[in-house]
C-alpha cells in the first residue's frame, strides 16, 4: 500500500501572523514556519496503515526552500521519502493553483491513497482534498475521524454536522482527516538520524511540466487586493464575582434584549 | 440582469426534514438569498426532495427560480454530484455568480467547481461589496480573526463560500418558479458512496452554526456531569451549546459541538463563553460574534480580550 501525504508548511498559529504588505501574501519570514498541525494526524495515519499493510509513506509538500524542514520532520516520524516542489514562479498561488500543482506532482507516481490535513492554519480553505479528487478523477473520502482498508476497499467515518456519516471507495483515493482520528507520534532520536539520509526528491515547475505563466500570483484565480488588523474590540466591562457578578451579568443579557 | 445560483443549504441529518424534507432547508439559504438579490437574479438549486414544501420559505427571500434536481445521487453519494449539477447550470444559464454555504460540504462543492470551471473562489465570506460590473470584493477574516482581507476572483465568474450568521437574511418577495432540471450524474462522481448517515445527540436546541446565541463551556467547567450546567443555561437563552476541544477531548461533550479551528465557526448575535482560556484556535471559530460574554476564574484568561461582558469568578459559585 502506498501513501503520499500531503504536507504544507505554515506560519505557527502561536506566533504573530501576517501578511506582507507589498503584495498580501502570507509572510513566511514573519512567523516561525512548523507543519500544518493537522498534517501530522495526516502523517501519522499514514503510517499506521503501511505498518498494518505494508508499503511505504512519501511527503509531497509545495512551498519554498525552507519547507525542506517540514519534510525532514515528517521522515523522522518514519515516512520513507520526500517530494518538494519548489519554485519561486509558485509565490502567491492560491487554491487552485496549488491543486493544479499538487496534482501533476501526484500524477507522476504510482499510489493506493492519498491523505491530506482537512484544513492548514493559514490559508484554512479546507477545498484542497476535493479539489484534488476532482483533478484526478479519484473518489473522496474527506473530514476522516476513522478509516478503515484492506488495500482494495476503504471506508471513512466522516464528521458531519449531526454526528457522522460512513463512506466507502474503491482506491486509489483521497482522503482528508481531522484531528479526532489518532495521536500523532513524536520523532524518535534514531528516527531524527535515519531521516538525514531519507531521499528528498526537489522538482521544479519544468519537471511537472508546467508553465511559469500558469502559477504564482499573477495566474491565480483569486486574489487579497487590501488588508488590515481588524480593529480591537472596545473593552468590555469586567467585573470580579463577589456576589454580584450574577446581577450584572443578567443587566447586561437584559439590556442587550437576549433575555 | 445575470442570474445568481445559489446551492440550497440542506440538513442531511436522518431526522431532520421528515416527511417531505422541507424542513431541511438551512437559514444560511436565506442569507445566501439576500445578498444574491444585490447582485442580479437569485436562482435557488434545490438537489433531492422537498423543493415544493420549501418554496413558501424561498419565495419569501427573493428566488426568482428555483432549479430542482430531485434525484437521490445528491445524497448518496459525496460532493461531486452537486458540483457536477452546479458546473452545468452556470454554463447553461450564463450564471454571474454561484453562492454556497460555507459549511464543510459547501466549500467542497465550490473547490470542486473551481477546478470543473476554472472560475476563482473564495471561502469563509463574511461579506461582499461592489457589484458584478465593477468588480465583487469579499470580505474574509483570517489568522484566526487577527486580520481582515478584501479579496477578489478575477477569473470567471465568482465562486463565493459563505460563513453562516454572517449577514441578517432580510424578506423580500420573489416568485420561486419550480423548475426541474434533468441532469445525469455521471459514474466517476459517484464514487465515494454514503451508506449511513448517523444523527447523535442534539435534542430540541437550534443548530450550532445557525443559533443567535451559543452558550460554550470548556476545560473549567470540570466534568461530563457539569454540562448539565451549561445545557440548562442554553436552554433559559434559547441557545445552542458549544465546547472548546479541551472539554471534548476530556468526553465531557460530542464532538460535533466543538468550536474553533477544527470544529465549528460560529457568528452568532451572543456568544457565551464558560470556563475557557480563549486560545487561539478557539478564538478562531467564534472571533466574529456579535457579543460575547465571558465567565472564568482567572482574571488573565486571554478570552477576556474579546469580552463584552465578563465575570471574574467561579461558575459554580
Ligand atoms: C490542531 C489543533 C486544533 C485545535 N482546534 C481547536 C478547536 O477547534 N477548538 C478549540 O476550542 N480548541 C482547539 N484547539 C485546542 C486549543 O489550543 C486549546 O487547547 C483549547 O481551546 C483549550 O480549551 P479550554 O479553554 O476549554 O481549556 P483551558 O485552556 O484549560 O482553559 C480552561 C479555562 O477555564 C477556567 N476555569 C477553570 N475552572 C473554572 C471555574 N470553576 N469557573 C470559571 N472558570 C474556570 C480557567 O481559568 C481557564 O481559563 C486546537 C489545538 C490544535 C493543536
Ligand atoms: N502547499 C501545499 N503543499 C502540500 N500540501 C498542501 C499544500 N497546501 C495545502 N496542502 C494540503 O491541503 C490540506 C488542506 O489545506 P487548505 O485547503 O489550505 O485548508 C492541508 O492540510 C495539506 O494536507
Amino acid at each position: 500500500m502506498n501513501i503520499t501525504v500531503c504536507v504544507k508548511q505554515v506560519p505557527d498559529t502561536w506566533s504573530e501572523r501576517t501578511l506582507r504588505p507589498a503584495d498580501s501574501t502570507v509572510d513566511r519570514d514573519a512567523a516561525d514556519p512548523v507543519i500544518n498541525e493537522l498534517d501530522e494526524f495526516a502523517i501519522e495515519e499514514g503510517l499506521l496503515l503501511t505498518e498494518k499493510l505494508g508499503g511505504e509513506v512519501t511527503i509531497l509538500s509545495m512551498g519554498p526552500d525552507r519547507a525542506t524542514e517540514s519534510i525532514r520532520k515528517a521522515l523522522s516520524m518514519g515516512a520513507a521519502r520526500g517530494v518538494h516542489v519548489c519554485d519561486d514562479a509558485l509565490h502567491g498561488s492560491d487554491a487552485l493553483v496549488t491543486s493544479a500543482v499538487l496534482a501533476a506532482a501526484l500524477a507522476r507516481n504510482q499510489f493506493d491513497l492519498v491523505i491530506l490535513g482537512s484544513e492548514s492554519t493559514d490559508a484554512r480553505t479546507g477545498m484542497l482534498a476535493a479539489m484534488l479528487a476532482e483533478r484526478l478523477g479519484l473518489p473522496q473520502l474527506t473530514f476522516a475521524s476513522r478509516v478503515d482498508t484492506d488495500g482494495q476497499q476503504i471506508t471513512v467515518r466522516r464528521l458531519a454536522e449531526y454526528g457522522y456519516d460512513m463512506v466507502e471507495a474503491g482506491l486509489p483515493a483521497v482522503v482528508s482527516v481531522v484531528e479526532k482520528i489518532n495521536e500523532p507520534r513524536y520523532p524518535s532520536f534514531k528516527g531524527i538520524m535515519a531521516a538525514k539520509k531519507k531521499p528528498v526528491d526537489v522538482l521544479s515547475l519544468a519537471d511537472l511540466g508546467l508553465d511559469p505563466g500558469q502559477v504564482g500570483l499573477a495566474a491565480s484565480a483569486t486574489v487579497v487586493g487590501s488588508f488590515a488588523q481588524r480593529p480591537p474590540r472596545q473593552a468590555g466591562t469586567i467585573v470580579a464575582d463577589e456576589g454580584a457578578g450574577g446581577v450584572g451579568a443578567a443587566e447586561f443579557l437584559a439590556t442587550g434584549k437576549f433575555i | 440582469m445575470a442570474e445568481i445560483l445559489i446551492l440550497a443549504e440542506l440538513d442531511n441529518a436522518p431526522e431532520s426534514g421528515a416527511p417531505d424534507n422541507a424542513g431541511a432547508l438551512k437559514k444560511v439559504t436565506t442569507e445566501l438569498l439576500t445578498l444574491a438579490r444585490g447582485l442580479g437574479e437569485p436562482a435557488v438549486v434545490w438537489t433531492g426532495p422537498g423543493a415544493e414544501a420549501a418554496r413558501d420559505r424561498l419565495a419569501e427571500y427573493g428566488a426568482a427560480t428555483v432549479y430542482v434536481a430531485d434525484g437521490p445521487e445528491y445524497a448518496d453519494y459525496l460532493v461531486a454530484p452537486k458540483a457536477e449539477l452546479l458546473a452545468q447550470l452556470a454554463a447553461g444559464h450564463d450564471a454571474g455568480a454561484v453562492l454556497l454555504a460555507a459549511s464543510p460540504e459547501g466549500r467542497e462543492v465550490a473547490g470542486r467547481l473551481a477546478v470543473r470551471t476554472g472560475w476563482g473562489v473564495l471561502t469563509d465570506v463574511t461579506g461582499l461589496a461592489g457589484d458584478l460590473d465593477t468588480g465583487l470584493v469579499a470580505e474574509q477574516q483570517i489568522f484566526g480573526g487577527a486580520i481582515t482581507v478584501q479579496a477578489q476572483v478575477r477569473s470567471g465568474p465568482p465562486i463565493i463560500a459563505v460563513r453562516p450568521n454572517s449577514v441578517a437574511a432580510e424578506p423580500a418577495p420573489g416568485a420561486a418558479t419550480l423548475t426541474p432540471v434533468d441532469v445525469t450524474v455521471s459514474g466517476p462522481a459517484k464514487a465515494a458512496r454514503v451508506t449511513r448517515r448517523v444523527q447523535e445527540e442534539r435534542g430540541s436546541r437550534p443548530e450550532l452554526t445557525e443559533a443567535a446565541i451559543v452558550v460554550s463551556g470548556g476545560r473549567g467547567v470540570g466534568g461530563e456531569e457539569n454540562f448539565a450546567l451549561i445545557e440548562g443555561l442554553a436552554d433559559a437563552l434559547q441557545a445552542a451549546v458549544g465546547a472548546s476541544r479541551a472539554a471534548v477531548d476530556a468526553g465531557w461533550y460530542p464532538h460535533q459541538f466543538q468550536v474553533g479551528q477544527t470544529g465549528k465557526t460560529v457568528s452568532p448575535q451572543l456568544y457565551l463563553a464558560v470556563g475557557i482560556s480563549g486560545a487561539i484556535q478557539h478564538r478562531a471559530g467564534m472571533q466574529t460574534s456579535k457579543t460575547i460574554m465571558v465567565i472564568n476564574k482567572d482574571p488573565e484568561a486571554p478570552i477576556f480580550e474579546l469580552a463584552d461582558f465578563g465575570v471574574v469568578g467561579d461558575l459554580f459559585k
